[in-house]
């Protein structure tokens, strides 16, 4: 049986997602309200705007899903503004968000849009091969708790991280034709 | 380790990230925080809302900076500002600014009326108007990272917007039909680079994101041109020339987001007071229709 894979559309880059997973071998859809999000055995959060997504989530009970997800023990990947709606501290911002990792993450690190920029990172994780990895606006780990495992670091900053069923990346593996952390998501899937 | 800024995929993947969210039109700081509480994915700093533009009359110019700065200064998410038509120098300044995305817009008046910025020597990224394919293709040749399609700005009326997204929408169905050898003379008829041609009849898609603007004024409008293709849209006028902007602006935040369920839509419809008056466009001089600005 194929994994059956939300993406939260309530804003944000949904599609580059759908068209990783489904070369994956995934059957991944769209999830906008909580019936939808609890028919799924994992969940991605996409890129996109952290504070609209936060306010989106209040509306429609769409939060309250998504924790109840996670209690459940079922694997969550946020990329991005994902990272950032995953973590518990969120330097700077009283901002929505679920709460879900150990972690404190900075927005915005490594500058604006113009700053936006594409490099190699390792993610020994995933093999030996430096993986492409596109960071727009995009946040960092500046802390983690005990039970967060570092999985990539670039320029001294934290950039991929994962606890337990959780996992999120301050790039777009999805922007890229890099399957390996789609990949490596759903072996987490298989796992559980 | 080396680092590559301001790519091709940085510049349409924030495009990307956009989508499904509103982008909203403000003329200054309190409003902007009202639009981003609101759940807007972005602001563009304006002085005056194309309602306003058109009434006053006069030359339209590239805001002030300070103003731009306070906004930027005021919210988290992305800041958008408006260039003129031709006008490299405004986009320098933005640039300089660090704004986010640049609009080379019609809202404002043209300062050259033969070419547009060559939009790949910046390393901000662009939006540009268009009514059809042709105009969409032309302005991805020249660099831009996003596409909106034009309407009838500060209208209030979404009928151009209709027309624009329709037109666009079909011309990329028509390409879709023709075979290989037809593809040069399509190109020559919609004065498109082949290329790009080739590559959206290949994919059905433009080769950038596709949102809508010019005439948002509901939720319904909103939604409407979210089914007819859109991947999000523009509000300009329609919130703040509005009764009750803060509602107005939260209703079509979620309109976007369930554009295809109409009882949803219907919930989030109730209540929301007047909708800015809006204009007949069919009885607006050719003069001065924003839409035409630009080739």
């Amino acid at each position: 049986m194929p994994v059956k894979v939300g993406i939260l559309g309530l804003q944000g880059a949904v599609e580059p997602h759908m068209k990783a997973l489904t070369a994956c071998g995934a059957e991944p859809r769209v999830v906008r309200l909580p019936d939808q999000i609890a028919a799924v055995d994992a969940l991605i959060i996409p890129g996109g705007e952290s504070t609209t997504m936060g306010i989106l989530m209040e509306r429609f009970g769409v939060k309250d899903a998504l924790l109840r997800h996670a209690e459940q023990g079922k694997p969550m990947y946020g990329t991005c503004a994902g990272m950032i709606l995953m973590a518990k501290e969120i330097e700077g911002s009283d901002q929505a968000r679920l709460g879900l990792m150990d972690t404190r993450v900075a927005r915005n690190s490594f500058g604006r849009q113009v700053d936006s920029f594409e490099a190699a990172v390792d993610v020994p994780a995933v093999g030996e091969e430096p993986f492409r990895a596109v960071f727009i606006r995009a946040p960092h780990v500046v802390s983690g708790g005990e039970g967060v495992e570092v999985l990539s670091v670039f320029q001294e900053r934290i950039v991929l991280v994962r606890q337990g069923h959780l996992l999120a990346s301050a790039f777009h593996p999805e922007l890229t034709d890099d399957l390996r952390l789609h990949r490596y998501f759903l072996q987490i899937v298989n796992e559980l | 380790m080396t680092s590559e800024k301001s790519t091709w995929r940085t510049k349409v993947g924030l495009a990307e990230m956009l989508k499904g969210g509103v982008i909203m039109d403000v003329v200054n700081a309190e409003q902007a925080k009202i639009a981003e509480e609101a759940g807007a994915v972005s602001v563009m700093a304006l002085e005056r809302v194309p309602a306003d533009i058109r009434r006053d009359g006069g030359v339209a110019r590239m805001s002030d900076p300070k103003m731009i700065k306070d906004i930027m200064a005021m919210v988290t998410i992305p800041v958008m500002a408006k260039v003129r038509i031709g006008h490299f120098v405004e986009a320098q300044i933005l640039e300089a600014l660090g704004v986010d995305f640049i609009d080379e817009s019609e809202v404002l008046t043209p300062a050259d009326e033969y070419f547009h910025i060559d939009k790949h020597a910046f390393k901000v990224p662009f939006v540009c108007g268009c009514r059809d394919l042709g105009e969409a293709l032309r302005r991805i040749g020249e660099g831009a990272a996003m596409i909106r399609t034009k309407g009838e700005a500060g209208s209030g009326n979404v009928v151009e917007a209709v027309r624009h997204m329709r037109s666009v929408q079909s011309g990329i169905r028509h390409l879709q039909g023709l075979r290989r050898d037809e593809m040069m003379t399509e190109a020559k008829n919609l004065g498109a680079p082949y290329d790009l041609l080739v590559e959206v009849a290949e994919t059905g898609k433009l080769p950038v994101p596709n949102f809508s603007a010019g005439g948002v004024a509901t939720p319904a409008d909103a939604a409407l041109m979210m089914q007819l293709g859109a991947e999000t849209v523009f509000v300009g006028s329609g919130i703040f020339k509005s009764g009750d902007p803060k509602e107005r602006a939260k209703a079509i935040v979620s309109a976007v987001m369930h554009y295809d369920n109409p009882s949803v839509l219907a919930e989030i419809s109730e209540g929301l007071g007047e909708p800015m008056s809006g204009l007949d466009v069919r009885t607006m001089p050719e003069e001065e229709r924003m839409a035409n600005r630009g080739w």
